[in-house]
């Protein structure tokens, strides 16, 4: 029966001069998803709302699990639209709408009218008082609570009557594209896909990058972080995922370094090739979903020395967060069930038994000089062989 | 870069022939079997035919085989149907250490139903212990299923011994024998061998995937595990996979055509690829020894690499070999056989099958082996320490 949603967008509401800006980028791209299912779609801009009006062969959990996948997007309200046609009418209508939407009649309630229309006869309080009786007439049980009513009826009389008593929470933040770009070095773990979920809801753009090491790591790995790119892209818009080849250069700190230092040098010259392409790409900083001490290369002093080789600033969303609340998010957000799938990660074929975990940067710098010889020329065809792909 | 093909236990590629008939019935002749008209009766036919060519390799009657989705059903319909119909005469079920989880999962299913499994042990080249067997054939034995040749190792069970023992010691038991490796790759005449039940999978053998039958000997009693219009004797209802059975008839057909070249040909590259790896250090080969050993089968371990770092190197060459028995690091669920061997962790962490079929060669075994013996040094370098 439904016919429309309201959304509401509570933040980007209230920018100043530039709210048209966020507001257009909103409903854009709310038409963009939607060109992705079937049904035909009207996103309208309406007086500080927008709304969607469906039309065609549009299925309603389809459309909302879209809508709920735009950041931006505070909440969805499905709307039933009505023909105006005076106000016995409407009170008609009001009484259909409470009889299928809350069927068994018991809450207590309040009518919130708003006359967009200023021909209507009736104003706004009349009209909320007219169907609030009409609603106290037929449903008995039913009580008005003007101060905190269980249900709230909000009608807005336009061209048409609308018409809407319930909101299904959306993602919040800012409309994708209105706060530049980032690069996100994304595994195949649990924490990176957050980290850059969180990044993209302040209205970000995300480009990423992968390293793998075949043969230790395997094709199926790699896919995996490609789904994993998708799921994040179904939010972010299409991710353009740098897939680098990391074995030689592993290998050779492997061969050059001291054991226990592998994996802290190995993250460093992953930040540098990770930081090579969000040049290239015009990113204005790196992601990481690195959360302070939570393995021995994210120690305070570990992350200083992977900052250390990064020019670009590193955004960290997850650094205050406990692995149960980084899981929560990503149950929420529906990467969870794809990260915890078993295949190895290029971080952890070699990993020491007890890497250091307060390494010194003059150490580690003087150390990493043993790869003088080769290193550049690894970096170089690291990044020569890299391949990107389109996830979306 | 041209594929080597070395897991064809794992599946085979469908033979020309059989994707043709696959496609015609298909295509063409795709009626139901049970109809009354005559697209029915056509449909019908390829059945008929396919029971033909597949109780020939076998020497039984057309009657005695019964199609199924596959492997996995036909041992379970075994089992369960098996134990469930016997249940009067007894509650006791022998089985081996070894068997795939298509046999041992509805084991652990019936155990749970009251049934008591019994397993007999097996050597480190599994040997299944015989003796132990003879004393467990007690009368209250309602089942007894064995694992023709291990889809791991390739060892090789003694299915006519153990037929012959059974006919003395509990000749009310039913026979099953999982044969899913083995048909095809051993003649097999089931009345002579004592076999009640023996089941088979079509695409082991080129056939198509979700194909497979259970022979069920006329005198073997067995419950449907399967209820429905009452197809196939109303022992396993569902329209028939006509174009698949039709399919698995001519794969079935095929492979005891030119059977002892065939054979020859896969115990040659089986013995070309051991000799070689008996070259390299440190690579202990699982399973029996020269023609003790199926003939399709090579297990071996390459100390000090991952399995699954040794298949995707092999795989980056075009060599498709697998590393099922191997797990990721994270989950060490070792596999049943080589468990039951009882190889050290270090051999189940780095074994290898290779598996071969009449179209692979000499060659690719050779290239193999010589890419193996390139790429083990560097392999063997780098590992977690």
């Amino acid at each position: 029966m439904y016919n429309s949603f309201m959304i509401k967008y509570g933040e980007i509401g209230i920018k100043g001069d530039n709210r048209h800006l966020f507001e257009d980028a909103l409903a854009k791209r709310i038409r963009t998803l939607l060109k992705r299912i079937d049904g035909e779609f009207e996103v309208t801009k309406i007086r500080g709302r927008i709304y969607v009006n469906c039309g065609g062969d549009w299925n309603y959990d389809e459309t909302i699990d879209v809508l709920r996948h735009v950041f931006g997007v505070v909440g969805i309200c499905p709307v039933v639209i009505y023909e105006k046609d005076g106000v016995e009418k409407m009170k008609a209508d009001m009484i259909q709408y409470v009889r299928e939407e809350h069927p068994n009649c018991t809450q207590t309630f309040k009518v919130k009218a708003r006359r967009v229309d200023k021909e209507f006869p009736l104003t706004s309080m009349e009209v909320a008082a007219e169907l609030g009786e009409a609603i106290l007439e037929n449903f008995p049980d039913m009580k008005v609570d003007v101060h905190d009513p269980e249900i709230l009826f909000d009608v807005e009389i336009r061209d048409e009557v609308y018409i809407y008593s319930k909101v299904i929470p959306g993602p919040g933040g800012m409309p994708i594209g209105t706060a530049g770009r980032a690069m996100l070095l994304l595994s195949g773990g649990i924490d990176s896909p957050v980290a850059g979920w969180m990044v993209a809801k302040r209205g970000v753009t995300i480009d990423a990058t992968y390293f793998h090491a075949p043969p230790y790591t395997s094709e199926r790995a790699k896919q995996k972080v490609v789904d994993l790119a998708k799921i994040v892209a179904k939010y972010t818009g299409p991710i353009r995922l740098h897939i680098v080849n990391f074995t030689d250069i592993q290998l050779y700190i492997y061969d050059q370094c001291p054991h226990e230092e592998l994996t802290i040098i190995m993250r460093r010259y992953m930040m540098r090739i990770a930081e090579h392409f969000a040049k290239e790409e015009g990113d204005l900083g790196l992601i990481t979903g690195e959360s302070i001490g939570q393995v021995a290369s994210q120690t305070m002093q570990s992350l200083r020395c992977t900052d250390a080789v990064c020019e670009l600033p590193v955004y960290r969303p997850l650094i205050g967060f406990d692995k149960n609340d980084i899981t929560a998010i990503a149950r929420e957000i529906g990467t969870y069930d794809t990260s915890i799938l078993p295949y190895e990660d290029c971080c952890t074929i070699f990993v020491a038994k007890h890497p250091v975990t307060k390494p010194i940067i003059e150490i580690i710098e003087r150390n990493e000089r043993k790869l003088n010889e080769k290193i550049d020329e690894l970096v170089k065809e690291a990044i020569d062989t890299a391949e990107v792909v389109i996830a979306k | 870069m041209r594929d080597i093909y070395f897991d064809n236990s794992s599946t085979t590629v469908v033979s020309k022939k059989a994707a043709e008939i696959v496609m015609h019935v298909m295509t063409c002749d795709y009626g139901n079997p049970s109809s009354l008209h005559q697209k029915g009766v056509d449909a019908e036919k390829y059945i008929k035919n396919a029971k033909k060519q597949i109780a020939k390799t076998l020497k039984v009657s057309d009657n005695e085989i019964y199609f199924t989705s596959g492997g996995t059903e036909s041992n379970n319909w075994a089992l369960i149907g098996g134990a469930r119909a016997n249940r009067r005469a007894g509650n006791k079920i022998l089985t081996t250490p070894m068997e795939h989880p298509a046999v041992s999962e509805p084991l652990k299913m019936l155990a749970s139903e009251g049934f008591e499994i019994v397993t007999i042990p097996v050597d480190s080249r599994g040997r299944l212990d015989i003796q132990v067997l003879e004393n467990e054939m007690t009368e209250d034995v309602i089942l007894i299923s064995m694992m023709y040749v291990n889809n791991e190792i390739g060892a090789v069970t003694p299915v006519a011994e153990i037929g012959r023992l059974k006919k003395i010691k509990c000749p009310k038991a039913l026979y099953h024998v999982d044969a899913i490796q083995a048909y095809g790759k051993y003649v097999i005449y089931p009345r002579e061998l004592g076999i009640d039940l023996l089941s088979v999978s079509g695409h082991k053998l080129h056939g198509p995937k979700g194909t497979g039958f259970l022979y069920k000997a006329d005198s073997a009693k067995l419950l449907p595990l399967i209820y429905g219009g009452g197809q196939q004797s109303a022992l396993r209802s569902g329209t028939e996979n006509v174009p698949g059975i039709a399919g698995l008839g001519v794969a079935a057909e095929e492979a005891y055509t030119d059977f002892d070249a065939k054979i020859a040909h896969m115990r040659a590259l089986r013995d070309r690829m051991i000799a070689g790896l008996s070259e390299i250090d440190n690579v202990i080969v699982h399973g029996m020894p020269g023609d003790e050993g199926a003939p399709h089968i090579v297990n071996a371990a390459f100390i000090g690499v991952g399995a699954e770092v040794l298949q995707h190197t092999l795989e980056n060459q075009g060599i498709y070999v697998s590393a099922g028995s191997a797990c990721s690091s994270h989950k060490r669920a070792g596999s049943p056989t080589l468990t039951a061997i009882d190889a050290p962790r270090e051999e189940m962490e780095s074994s290898v099958r290779f598996s071969f079929a009449e179209n692979n060669t000499e060659d690719e075994v050779d290239e193999a082996l010589a890419y193996l013996k390139q790429m083990l040094p560097m392999l063997r370098r780098y590992r977690r320490k």
